[in-house]
């Protein structure tokens, strides 16, 4: 590659397409789609459910392969990978948020952290120390030691934040991360967001939670696999927080 | 400022206009910001003539310090005002309209308002998430920045039916 690597995109989409059944039953759930992420950008993906739009994380994060189209990973290409390499693609270079935490319910908070580590060939004493940090990080260092069932919802899907970034990965994918959370729990994941944003890390969240998506830098509407709006978020809203409010002081 | 806004902040003890602002202030968190200490000023004094507050005592007031107090009509209208059920209108009308005149005139696509608007209202949802998120756990202002939140995302549920009703009626 000849462009500088400060600039390169994270992830780059080339006619990125896949589908489902065949002849009258034939559903192309992601349609052609290019896409650039920047190094450190937050992008959020919206649209209703059906609309392509988990389909397409699940492809830029290897969990699924597509049937046509080039994809990118920092600088490498993922399209074509066997099944090995996407394995080690998710481990090493992708964090995942599920709405659903996934965590492993066996495990306490901070074995579940220290798992992917473990699997990437960590030492357990370099594991546990970054599962500690990330802990920390998320605020929840005095709930390590409790399994997920002693944890409340958006204490789990921070401890899930943790896990995704305990290889310091490329890139952290998010599929409805607030999808399950009250009003005060979806609160501290959006802080958690933020957080990762100032520290410069690389997040594509799909989503139909407004809020979540509004912490993105840049937003694009799915409908039908297919992108048919987008637009850069910071900055730029008309008026101030009272005239949101209909308060005039 | 509406006037039976500083009644009310002014029914818990008599009060200067600097304590009001004061009270004003920790209920708005960063809305507080437009609340100007002359408009308190100006309503304080309405609601002198209008006979609805007073100035404490007979004596000469402290430099500097005139703490209002409510007349019985105050506390009669405060009261008025808690069990009244008005409720502040959005004008959803107007931007109904607006789509219906530019499809009817062939002016300008409904869809690409509606994108507009979103984008607009998802900026908006953005800068108040923003000041939600620094209220303290607990604030009272995070309560109202919530309100504020979750009327957006009615705001912007209510433009995903109008997109889906114009891209129906465009296939028509």
């Amino acid at each position: 590659m000849n462009e500088n690597a400060s600039c390169a995109p994270i992830v780059r989409a080339r006619g990125l397409h896949k589908e489902y059944g065949s002849g009258e039953g034939l559903v192309r759930a992601v349609d052609e789609i290019d896409l650039e992420v920047t190094p450190g950008e937050t992008l959020a993906i919206m649209g209703p459910s059906g609309c392509g739009k988990s389909t397409l994380l699940h492809l830029l994060g290897g969990l699924d392969r597509p049937s046509a189209g080039e994809l990118w990973l920092a600088g490498r290409r993922i399209d074509s990978l066997s099944e090995r390499g996407l394995a080690q693609l998710r481990r090493h270079d992708v964090g995942f948020v599920f709405q659903a935490f996934h965590l492993m319910d066996e495990l306490t908070a901070q074995e579940n952290v220290e798992l992917p580590a473990l699997l990437a060939g960590r030492s357990p004493r370099e594991a546990r120390r970054r599962a500690r940090q990330l802990l920390d990080q998320v605020g929840l260092c005095e709930r390590a030691g409790h399994l997920p069932s002693a944890l409340s919802g958006g204490q789990r899907q921070r401890v899930a934040i943790a896990r995704a970034l305990a290889n310091e990965p490329q890139i952290v994918l998010a599929d409805e991360p607030t999808g399950n959370l009250d009003s005060a729990a979806t609160l501290e994941v959006l802080r958690l967001f933020e957080g990762l944003h100032t520290a410069g890390i690389t997040v594509v969240v799909v989503t139909h939670d407004e809020r979540i998506a509004a912490t993105a830098g840049r937003m694009i509407s799915m409908r039908d696999g297919v992108f048919v709006d987008e637009t850069r978020l910071a900055g730029g809203a008309r008026g101030n927080l009272a005239d949101f409010a209909g308060w005039g002081g | 400022m509406q006037q039976e806004v500083v009644l009310g902040m002014l029914a818990k003890e008599p009060s200067s206009g600097s304590q009001l602002r004061a009270r004003l202030n920790d209920a708005l968190g960063p809305l507080g910001e437009a609340v100007n200490e002359g408009q308190i000023y100006v309503t304080l004094s309405r609601l002198e003539r209008a006979g609805l507050i007073a100035r404490q005592g007979t004596g000469a007031p402290e430099a500097g310090r005139k703490a209002y107090e409510l007349t019985a009509a105050g506390q009669e209208r405060v009261a008025e005002w808690l069990s009244e059920v008005s409720w502040p209108k959005p004008d959803l009308a107007e931007f109904h309209l607006k789509l219906v005149a530019a499809a009817q005139a062939g002016l300008a696509d409904p869809i690409g308002i509606v994108d507009a608007q979103r984008r607009e209202l998802l900026r908006r949802l953005r800068e108040v998430g923003r000041a939600a998120m620094a209220e303290p756990e607990g604030s009272r202002a995070g309560l109202l920045l919530e309100g504020i939140v979750l009327r957006l995302q009615a705001d912007l549920r209510w433009l995903e039916a109008c997109e889906r009703a114009w891209m129906d009626r465009r296939k028509k």
